[in-house]
C-alpha cells in the first residue's frame, strides 16, 4: 500500500515538475522544477531498487548538470520575454506533434500488451547477484564484463570537460599570466650574487 | 501492484513533455536543453524500470552510460551558448546559420 501512494505520488510530482519546467515563465524557476522532477526521478528508481542510479541522478544532475543551467541562466543577461515571443504562436503545432507522438506511443503499449511483440528474455549473464546489494551487482558488472565501456564512458567525460574549457576559455589584456619559457630561460648566475662586503659597509645592488 | 505498465505510461508523458517543450520554447535554447534532459530522464527511467522487472542489470548500466553522455552534452551545450552569447549578445536561435564559423 505504502509502494502504491509513494509511487503515485513521485510520478505524479515528476509529471507536474516537467509540466512546469517547459511552461515556466522564467527560466530560472524551470531550472529549480526541473531539479524536482529529477529528485522524483530517483524516488521512483528507489522503489524499482535501483538505488546506485538514483544517487547517481541526484548528484550527477542535482548536483552538477542543474547547477550548470543556473549557472549559465543567471551568468547571461538575456531578455527572456523577447525569446517568449513565439510561445502563443508555436503552442498548436507543439500540442499536435505532442499528441501524435503520445498515440504512437500508447499504441506500442497496446500492442505489447496484446502480446504480439515478445520482449526478449535476459541471458542470465547479467542476472542481479543474490544477496548482493545493488551497487555491489552494479561494481562486479562493471568493472568486469563493460570495463572498457567503462573508460569509455570516462574519455567521453574527459573530452566533453576539455571542450567546454577551450570554447569558453578567453584571453584578456589585463592579467598577468605565467611566462613560461622566461621562467625556464632563467639562470642561478642571472638572479643571484655573491658579494662578501667590509665589516661596516653596506651593500649597493 | 505497480507493473512495469505504470513506469512505461510515467516515462512516456515525460517523453511527450521534453518534445513539446522544444517546440513550445524553439527560441530559448536554455529551455530547449532543459527539455532534451527530460527525454533522457525518461529514457533512463525507462531503462532502470525495464532492468529492475526482468532481473537484468544491463539496463541500469546503460542508463549510467546515458547518464554520462547527458552530462557531457549539457556541458558542451552550455559552452556553446556562451561563446554564442558572446558573439552576438543574445541567445535567439533563429539566426544560428548567421554564425558561418
Amino acid at each position: 500500500m505504502i509502494q502504491l501512494i509513494a509511487f503515485y505520488l513521485f510520478a505524479g510530482l515528476v509529471v507536474l515538475s516537467g509540466c512546469v519546467t517547459i511552461l515556466s515563465r522564467n527560466p530560472v524557476h524551470s531550472v529549480l522544477w526541473l531539479i524536482l522532477a529529477f529528485f522524483n526521478a530517483a524516488g521512483l528508481m528507489v522503489l524499482l531498487g535501483a538505488e546506485f542510479i538514483a544517487m547517481l541522478l541526484v548528484i550527477v544532475y542535482v548536483g552538477a548538470v542543474a547547477v550548470l543551467f543556473l549557472f549559465v541562466v543567471m551568468m547571461l543577461d538575456i531578455d527572456f520575454a523577447t525569446l517568449r515571443a513565439g510561445f502563443i504562436r508555436n503552442f498548436p503545432l507543439g500540442m499536435l506533434i505532442a499528441l501524435v507522438l503520445l498515440g504512437e506511443l500508447v499504441l506500442g503499449i497496446g500492442a505489447e500488451r496484446a502480446g504480439a511483440i515478445h520482449l526478449g528474455t535476459p541471458d542470465g549473464n547479467n542476472a542481479a547477484v543474490a544477496g548482493a546489494s545493488n551497487i555491489t551487482a552494479i561494481g562486479a558488472l562493471l568493472y568486469s564484463r563493460y570495463l572498457f565501456l567503462f573508460e569509455a564512458a570516462g574519455i567521453i567525460l574527459l573530452v566533453a570537460m576539455v571542450g567546454a574549457i577551450v570554447l569558453t576559455h578567453r584571453q584578456r589584456g589585463d592579467t598577468r599570466g605565467q611566462n613560461i619559457p622566461r621562467q625556464i630561460a632563467r639562470r642561478p648566475e642571472d638572479a643571484t650574487v655573491n658579494r662578501s662586503p667590509a665589516v661596516g659597509e653596506g651593500v649597493v645592488l | 501492484m505497480i507493473g512495469i505498465e505504470h513506469y512505461i505510461v510515467v516515462s512516456s508523458i515525460l517523453f511527450v513533455l521534453g518534445v513539446l517543450g522544444i517546440f513550445l520554447n524553439r527560441k530559448n535554447i536554455i529551455v530547449i536543453m532543459m527539455a532534451i534532459e527530460l527525454i533522457l530522464l525518461a529514457v533512463t527511467l525507462n531503462l532502470v524500470a525495464f532492468s529492475a522487472f526482468l532481473h537484468d542489470l544491463t539496463g541500469q548500466i546503460f542508463a549510467m552510460f546515458v547518464l554520462t553522455v547527458a552530462a557531457g552534452e549539457a556541458a558542451v551545450g552550455l559552452a556553446i551558448l556562451v561563446i554564442y552569447f558572446r558573439a552576438r549578445g543574445s541567445i535567439a536561435v533563429d539566426d544560428v546559420n548567421r554564425m558561418k564559423g
